[in-house]
């Protein structure tokens, strides 16, 4: 309770701050909008429902592309794991691949796909796949001996041994996978529906630019990040914490 | 005889250097025994014992069991660890039907789970996860969860080692039991004198650098068994004796080492 009290104290004085000196510096709602601006544009967006169908839009791409990096992320992960030649090779390209934003692969992909859905959905891939497959093999190797020796006493090997002991001994490494996999998904998300085409959050952001409407920038810019963290902390996190307590892997 | 281990040698290989853990291992057990081995850290126990669940092979000679070679693990052999190696995802029922999933329907299992929970006294406890249960109680469940497949014999490699000194003495008490009951064989690793005393039939004594057989003990008091018996602490003396020469091996070539290097 403390801590949502100090939050909400911080935030108050954030927003009234932000008004007072947009107000007191006289800039126009074009240059630098004042909260109340911002506000309003929250409501206009919602009230036509621009912003709703923006946002069931985005979710979509997210959900299609989050859903495939998983499956991409879940086998290539194994693969890596289990097989040491794939590992040498394959893994140094997808850690290499790792360290450039997956948004930069944008004109390729509209040049094969065409400025549409695919491409953006292509990019969220990319976003979602490096880190799921770096998690799930990271899981795959950590498992303990003792849960896989122990599981051999008991009559247990080969594709039985995966599925019912080394797989769900990975879980944990896996929700973190996920977890990390949604935020990389949802910011390629975010980069692909500016520099392509609507509906879309990130498409609103763009055109409202075009359109020199900075309270609506604002609007979607903070829309984003709260749904970002809204999604990050009563889901992913609560689900993680969950796992980590039943693996036994807590800290405290 | 139902347990043959016949002159097994055991060498890892490190960095190019050849260590002889195990030299000329000869040991027979017969059914229904329980057999502590004991001996000073280092000295090849766990390695000699998982050689027995067939989790690692020998460098040379064989095992038998019933006259069969081990060549694999297999549920005729039943192994609980130092750490109760239960598994986090499932709650304590789930676990100890993991090795019954195959052979049985789903019910019986369940019952067979059940019937060996209460053999612990966790029955009450079955919808439990390991996380949620205390040291000793997880060390239960994984005995429980090893019995429940009906193995011929039980390998324990210093399943009570983790626990603190109370637990450890209602833990020596209920396995007792629970070897009357079942008159299962047992292997028992352990690197208590008096553990070794309390629970077993046959002692075997192990030295160290490299691993061999020093002594082989027979305990015969009359269970269950206190430690203020006077053939108790006699027999206590005898094997501290023993193995004081083997730490004395090691501290020396420890100390060699030290001073060559
Ligand atoms: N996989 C391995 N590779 C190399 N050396 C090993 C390996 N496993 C065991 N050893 C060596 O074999 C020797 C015996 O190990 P082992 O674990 O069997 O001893 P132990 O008697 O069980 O000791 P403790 O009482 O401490 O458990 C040790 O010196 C150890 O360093
Ligand atoms: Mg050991």
């Amino acid at each position: 309770m403390q801590r949502i009290i100090k939050q909400l104290v911080f935030f108050i004085i954030l927003l009234v701050a932000w008004e007072g000196l947009v107000r007191a510096g006289g800039w126009t709602p074009d240059v630098m909008p004042k909260p109340t601006d911002v506000w309003q544009a929250l409501v206009r967006g919602f009230g036509d429902k621009t912003l709703i169908y923006d946002l069931v839009a985005s979710f979509q791409r997210l959900f299609i592309g989050l859903l495939i990096s998983l499956m991409l992320g879940i086998g290539l992960g194994i693969l890596l794991a289990k097989s040491k030649t794939a590992d040498e090779t394959l893994g140094s390209l997808i850690l290499a691949l790792q360290s450039v934003p997956s948004i930069v692969w944008l004109p390729l992909a509209i040049m094969w796909f065409g400025l549409n859905e695919k491409a953006v959905i292509f990019i969220v891939v990319l976003g979602g796949t490096l880190v799921m497959t770096i998690n799930m093999r990271m899981g795959i190797k950590n498992v303990s001996p003792l849960y896989i020796r122990a599981a051999q006493t008991m009559g247990s090997r080969g594709l039985d041994l995966f599925l019912k002991v080394i797989f769900p001994a990975a879980v944990p490494y896996a929700v973190t996978g996920v977890r990390l996999a949604w935020a990389f998904a949802w910011r390629a998300l975010m980069a692909g529906e500016i520099l392509s085409t609507g509906p879309g959050l990130g498409y609103t952001l763009k055109y409202a630019s075009d359109f020199g409407d900075m309270s609506l920038v604002i609007a979607v810019m903070i829309l984003i990040g709260v749904i970002g963290t809204a999604v990050d902390y009563a889901f992913f996190q609560r689900v993680e914490k969950n796992v980590m307590r039943r693996w036994g892997l807590e800290s405290s | 005889m139902f347990l043959h281990i016949d002159h097994i040698n055991k060498q890892f290989t490190n960095n190019k250097v050849v260590n002889d853990v195990l030299v000329d291992i000869n040991l027979t057990i017969r059914e229904g025994e329980f057999v502590s081995i004991l001996g000073p850290s280092g000295c090849g126990k766990s390695t000699l014992l998982s050689m027995v669940a067939g989790l690692s092979e020998a460098s040379s000679g064989e095992i038998k069991l019933e006259g069969k070679t081990i060549k694999k693990p297999g549920k005729d052999r039943g192994m609980v660890f130092q750490q109760a190696a239960l598994f986090p995802w499932l709650n304590v029922e789930e676990n100890v039907m993991f090795p019954l999933r195959k052979e049985m329907k789903k019910k019986e299992a369940k019952q067979t789970a059940r019937k060996f929970l209460q053999m612990v006294q966790l029955s009450n406890y079955a919808a439990h996860y390991p996380h949620e249960l205390s040291g000793g109680m997880q060390q239960r469940v994984a005995i429980a969860r090893a019995l429940a497949m009906n193995p011929k014999m039980l390998l324990m490699d210093e399943p009570f080692g983790a626990l603190d000194e109370q637990t450890r003495a209602r833990m020596h008490a209920e396995l007792e039991k629970i070897w009357i009951e079942t008159k299962k064989t047992i292997l028992f690793v352990t690197h208590s004198i008096s553990e070794s005393i309390k629970l077993s039939d046959r002692i075997i004594v192990m030295g160290t650098q490299p691993g061999t057989i020093i002594a082989d003990i027979k305990v015969d008091l009359p269970r269950p068994r206190r430690f203020d018996q006077k053939e108790a602490i006699h027999l206590e003396k005898k094997i501290n004796l023993l193995l004081k020469n083997e730490i004395d091996k090691v501290v020396k070539e420890e100390l060699s080492y030290a001073a060559n290097h």
